[in-house]
């Protein structure tokens, strides 16, 4: 199988010195998914920036997986709340001199 | 170069312990870690601020040098100098394009930590987490309206290196486009940083737009309000003749499909134009207009 943009998960441990458990926690609670090829761990490309993120969660701020879903979810309801925030300031335009 | 109180800064007071100070600096890292902040310039300002402090406070060398010498830190004066000069031949913006990186880790430390410290200090606080994939990149591009009726090329430099982007036509104010791969280089063969362009749009038009929808105010003549006519009025791109129907209100909204803003990558797929009328009253009447007014109203009243 074409293992092109995909990243395996043992370059990740070493380079962030993170546990491959680690990976394995995120993934049972479904915050990443982890292909398997020839035995060997994946991740897709596009992933590694929320995966960035759960990574510096986990080793600056010590947030633990349950923490970052929680965080992660958080996030995702801030920026939703921001879209709507900018089309309603848009929209108030409309009443603005 | 001002004075920096690192102890004000992470909330301790003088005699805080290591113990105190790591302390205070997860806690506030926490509120301000640039993840938890997103597109947040304060708390990135606030992050930068407390991780200074802690290089210099969680330090053993550091906070002593910092604590002898802190506030009567002697180069003032000639390291002044040196930025005023630095700072007048620099150049201004262009373009209407502000760029700002995203948060980096390292570097960006005060005037009043380089002087002291002399850039990064040895030891000190965790830092941050390596990174694989290259640096995100995060621009704000001011357009005017007229600008983004049609999509068009514009080349815009961030980072000392030009692009060249292709900017849609009907790009809404504060939207937030990505553009993979023009950001920061990856390292160990990790993936580039992306760029993030926000779109800010500033209309100076007589028009409001609401989504793709504009709309206007059209003034219109008490006679032909009344008697019916046709009247000439600007569209976005041109202008357009309108048959006005006699006995017209004030306030009557024509809708003139299709003659909106560009929808946004929907080619020639376009809002429409909403056009309220505003009849004027003729004021300053001759004897003659006012003997014709009262004529007419007489009749109404009859």
């Amino acid at each position: 199988m074409n293992t092109e943009n995909l990243i395996p998960l043992n370059k990740l441990c070493i380079y962030y010195k993170v546990e491959l458990s680690f990976f394995s926690n995120l993934s049972d609670i479904g915050l990443i998914e982890i292909k398997t090829i020839e035995d060997s761990p994946y991740v897709h490309q596009d992933k590694i920036d929320v995966i960035e993120k759960m990574i510096r969660m986990h080793h600056e701020l010590d947030v633990n997986v349950e923490g970052i879903d929680i965080v992660l979810n958080l996030l995702s309801k801030i920026d939703d709340l921001q879209n709507e925030l900018t089309l309603t300031k848009n929209r108030l335009r409309l009443y603005e001199k | 170069m001002a004075f920096i109180d690192y102890y004000k800064i992470l909330e301790v007071d003088k005699n805080a312990t290591d113990v105190d100070i790591k302390k205070a600096y997860r806690k506030l890292a926490r509120k301000y870690h640039p993840d938890l902040n997103p597109n947040d310039k304060e708390a990135e300002r606030k992050f930068k601020e407390i991780n200074e402090a802690n290089e210099v406070l969680s330090n053993a060398e550091n906070r002593k040098k910092y604590d002898q010498y802190g506030e009567n830190w002697a180069h003032a004066d000639e390291y002044e100098k040196a930025k005023q000069q630095q700072q007048y031949h620099r150049g201004g913006q262009q373009d209407g394009f502000q760029g700002f990186q995203g948060f980096s880790g390292g570097g960006d430390y005060s005037d009043f930590f380089e002087s002291m410290f002399g850039g990064r200090s040895a030891g000190g606080g965790r830092g941050r987490s390596a990174v694989y994939k290259g640096q995100d990149l995060n621009a704000e591009l001011h357009l005017d309206l007229k600008e983004v009726y049609t999509t068009h090329k514009r080349t815009v430099t961030i980072n000392g290196k030009n692009i060249r982007l292709t900017i849609p036509a009907g790009v809404e104010n504060g939207q937030v486009i990505k553009i993979s791969g023009l950001g920061g280089e990856g390292a160990n063969g990790g993936p580039k940083g992306d760029l993030y362009i926000t779109f800010a749009i500033e209309n100076h038009t007589n028009f409001k737009l609401d989504h793709h929808n504009l709309y206007s105010t059209v003034d219109l003549d008490l006679y032909k309000a009344i008697l019916g006519g046709e009247i000439t009025v600007d569209t976005f791109d041109g202008k357009v003749k309108l048959n006005v129907k006699p006995g017209t209100q004030n306030g009557t909204k024509v809708k003139l499909k299709g003659k909106g803003f560009p929808i946004y990558k929907k080619e020639g797929h376009f809002g429409d134009l909403y056009i309220t009328y505003q009849i004027l009253i003729p004021t300053q009447l001759t004897e003659r207009e006012k003997e014709l007014f009262t004529e007419l109203h007489k009749l109404r009243a009859s």
